[in-house]
């Protein structure tokens, strides 16, 4: 990543010192071009590993973490960061420890460029990601923490920021010892406040980055993140959040020091689990993947993720394209609205009757015909045994189609199918 | 008594007395429109300030020139001050004249990040900038809710930001409204599944506005005719707007994009001209398409998240800044007039130096408006509006 990110600003820069303005647009729109086409080997990566990867929980729960600590691949340059992000500081820890989970993300140049801290410095104090820190990523909105907690939080945070340049910023020589460089990661003694802080009652002695290191330690372990994570899991798998089962899950996360599975296990082994299975509407996302996987993936490998990458964004739920740091809606009613549940019958029908898209290699034109069709979904749900759990009304409905793609069009649709 | 009258009254000495008529008899024949100029549309090229010189000496390229009778391409006088775009002549400018139009200079919002993310985002969610946001809570929304009878649409691909935490509010590109590729028996029995179901209303509702949609597309071709030149993208959009909004939804959000222009951006003709005049043909056309007796009860606001700079840059462009000019129309409004605090446009008076100042806040803007179109009590305005800066324009 940190050659990549290197490599644009360079392009990026070159661009603007083109002299003809109408050579400079083009630069800069060559540029653009190339920052697009590694957000789309990103979401590439990504959703041929929703599609294929045996370990479902551990993709879903990638997507859940990156949700969680949400940044939007348009800001500046992070679309060179964005893959890197998922997949070095997210998707090792998913189903890892909470504690190193928040380290990587909060410490990691895309996070830290999403949320202004590159332009955090003493003297020129920006709250936006001390805010978001308590706010969003650990303790939750009103869980106790003050407007003096945020600004204590802040002064912690001056100083750590991102780097493009292979040099270190000049220093004075006392300044030295407290550089830190990781990659694109820099922490800038000279930026910083090296006064005391007191956050959450806790004195905090001005010491470089370990301030901000350990500050995360401990916000992992307050009960109030406990219980804010624990809720937003139970909103993402059950789209409720029983403040009993809640409560069970915050035990498990603070005797297991942040361990993930353990909060999981609680929640998946609880009886509010077992009794809303088939209840929550499904996000875009795991609509559009959960039909690809079971409409394509016993066939031929699907070897271009384009078409179900747009599936997804007709669907407003693009991967990387969140503008705000709350991340996605949780709730099912978020994107079951009228014009949501119309466009998802359309996406339905349209991977239903097969896209020979999906099969495209690069530099081949679209549309290429010769392609496998989408195999007749009623003999692999046959297979399955699938009918009995459906309604009367689904199989009444479904006894009518008309062809075998219509069949897949309304099977996708059916309210079972629609439900997780 | 005329029905502005009565509700500016109500606004007054005795609105606790008036409050609870008001209350339950909402005004749900008004129609509210807001219209988002996504990326800060360069304010004083459109609505100018030709009673500055400064304007004149930063903007050697790009300026807009004084009124002049002899020069076709020269600004329309409005107020003697401000002066409007020459390619708004058949569409704005008649409405000037019809005073159903007012201009609202130096508007805006206090965010002053200059980020079209953050500052769209703010107006959107019309929640105060220094307090902690919810980010699922936008003023449409809001609005919506304390408008009983309230039936709104956003003419988007995506659900806005603005109507966040509001239930079900249907989405449709306008302008990509198409032939459905699911038929007539295909979204019966999608229905037939849905029957029963928790979802059985919502299922119904989007093939019914997918319905309307398409319903309004087959008396577009005679339309379209009529004009000489093929109808932009945002005049079909408009057209189509116009008819929603005339039998079926009365509160929309609607976005047009292209504005960001930081090179070449062109005087009284080039980039910024032809979105410009494609602004003013779209809105005409919505006027025209609702026709005397609707237009009467519809409330259009034109807004963008930020102004830009008054100096032109070194690419004959301009800058991200801060105040820009909202535009207010409507059918009944006491238009004509360029409303608000203002400043003399010399050195300076300019923010930092390098943009307009913001004198009229966008949430007391939209507030008032709203406020005395459906007779909201100060209680309910500042739900949709809390710690928004008391209104003074009697705008409407």
């Amino acid at each position: 990543m940190t050659k990549l990110a290197v490599e644009m600003d360079t392009q990026f820069k070159a661009a603007a010192k083109v002299q003809d303005p109408t050579k400079r647009q083009a630069a800069q729109l060559a540029y653009y071009r190339a920052m697009l086409d590694l957000r789309q080997q990103a979401v590439t990566r990504s959703l041929l590993r929703d599609i294929y990867s045996s370990n479902q929980l551990q993709e879903q729960m990638t997507w859940f973490w990156f949700n969680h600590f949400n940044v939007q691949a348009e800001k500046r340059d992070i679309r060179a960061m964005v893959g890197d992000y998922e997949d070095q500081a997210i998707r090792p820890h998913a189903l890892g420890n909470f504690k190193d989970l928040l380290r990587a993300a909060d410490l990691h140049p895309a996070m830290l460029r999403y949320l202004d801290n590159d332009q955090n410095a003493t003297g020129h104090i920006n709250e936006n990601y001390a805010r978001e820190i308590l706010e969003l990523h650990t303790m939750g909105v009103g869980s106790g923490y003050s407007q003096k907690d945020i600004e204590e939080m802040a002064r912690i945070l001056t100083g750590v920021g991102v780097s493009l340049s292979p040099d270190p910023p000049k220093l004075k020589p006392e300044e030295q010892a407290a550089y830190v460089r990781r990659d694109l990661m820099e922490f800038n003694p000279a930026r910083h406040d090296f006064g005391e802080k007191t956050v959450l009652g806790r004195k905090v002695p001005g010491a470089g980055l370990s301030e901000f290191e350990d500050m995360l330690d401990v916000l992992a372990r307050q009960p109030a993140t406990a219980r804010y994570i624990s809720r937003k899991l139970a909103l993402f798998f059950i789209d409720d959040a029983p403040p009993k089962l809640v409560d069970r899950m915050s035990k498990a996360f603070l005797a297991h020091d942040g361990d993930i599975p353990s909060v999981l296990e609680i929640l998946f082994h609880s009886r509010e689990f077992q009794a809303a299975s088939r209840m929550k509407a499904k996000d875009p996302v795991h609509y559009v993947v959960s039909a690809v996987r079971l409409t394509y993936a016993a066939g031929p490998p699907v070897t271009e993720a384009a078409p179900v990458q747009e599936w997804i964004e007709r669907l407003g739920q693009p991967l990387y394209g969140r503008e705000t740091p709350d991340g996605y809606p949780l709730a099912a009613s978020a994107w079951s609205a009228p014009g949501q549940l119309t466009a998802m019958f359309e996406v339905a029908r349209q991977i239903g009757s097969g896209s020979p898209n999906l099969y495209r290699t690069e530099g081949e034109s679209k549309n290429t015909p010769t392609r496998p069709t989408p195999p007749a979904l009623r003999s692999t749900l046959n297979e399955r045994q699938v009918s009995p759990a459906l309604a009367s009304k689904t199989k009444d409905v479904l006894a009518k189609a008309r062809s075998p793609a219509e069949w897949n069009a309304l099977f996708l649709s059916s309210p079972e199918f629609l439900h997780r | 008594m005329h029905r502005r009258d009565f509700l500016i009254s109500s606004l007054g000495a005795s609105a606790v007395a008036l409050s609870a008529k008001t209350w339950s008899a909402p005004a749900t024949d008004q129609r509210f429109l807001v219209v988002f100029l996504r990326g800060g549309y360069d304010a004083i090229n459109v609505v100018v300030p030709t009673y500055s010189d400064l304007y004149y000496g930063r903007r050697p390229t790009i300026a807009i020139p004084r009124p002049d009778p002899a020069n076709a391409n020269a600004a329309l006088a409005l107020d003697g001050q401000w002066s409007l775009h020459p390619v708004l002549k058949d569409s704005i400018y008649p409405l000037w004249q019809k005073k159903q139009i007012t201009f609202v200079p130096f508007a805006g919002s206090d965010d002053t990040t200059r980020s079209h993310f953050e500052t769209q985002e703010t107006i959107e969610l019309g929640q105060s900038v220094g307090g902690t946001r919810s980010y699922q809570s936008g003023f449409m929304a809001r609005l919506a809710s304390q408008i009983s009878g309230a039936s709104p649409i956003s003419f988007t691909g995506q659900p806005p930001t603005t109507f966040r935490g509001a239930d079900a509010v249907p989405n449709i590109a306008i302008g990509k409204v198409g032939k459905s590729g699911l038929d007539e028996q295909q979204a019966a029995l999608i229905q037939q599944m849905y029957e029963g179901h928790q979802l059985q209303a919502a299922v119904r509702e989007g093939f019914s506005v997918r319905d309307k949609a398409y319903a309004m597309l087959s008396g577009e071709t005679a339309a379209a005719n009529h004009n000489a030149a093929p109808p932009s993208n945002f005049e079909l959009a408009s057209r189509r707007i116009a008819r929603l909004m005339k039998a079926d939804y009365n509160l929309g959000f609607l976005d047009v994009g292209g504005w960001d222009t930081h090179v070449n951006q062109g005087s009284t003709g080039g980039l910024l001209a032809e979105r410009v005049r494609q602004l003013g043909r779209g809105l005409s056309v919505l006027v025209e398409e609702m026709g005397p007796d609707v237009w009467a009860k519809t409330t259009v606001v034109v807004l963008s998240e930020f102004g830009r700079t008054f100096k032109e840059n070194g690419d004959r462009g301009t800058d991200h800044g801060h105040g820009s000019v909202y535009w207010v129309l409507g059918g009944s409004l006491p238009g004509g007039r360029i409303a608000g605090e203002q400043v003399d446009l010399k050195v300076g008076n300019l923010n930092e130096g390098r943009d307009l100042p913001v004198l009229t806040d966008y949430r007391s803007m939209i507030g008032e408006i709203t406020g005395r179109l459906y007779g909201l009590s100060q209680d309910r305005l500042s739900k949709v509006f809390p710690l928004a800066p008391a209104p003074s324009l009697n705008l409407i």
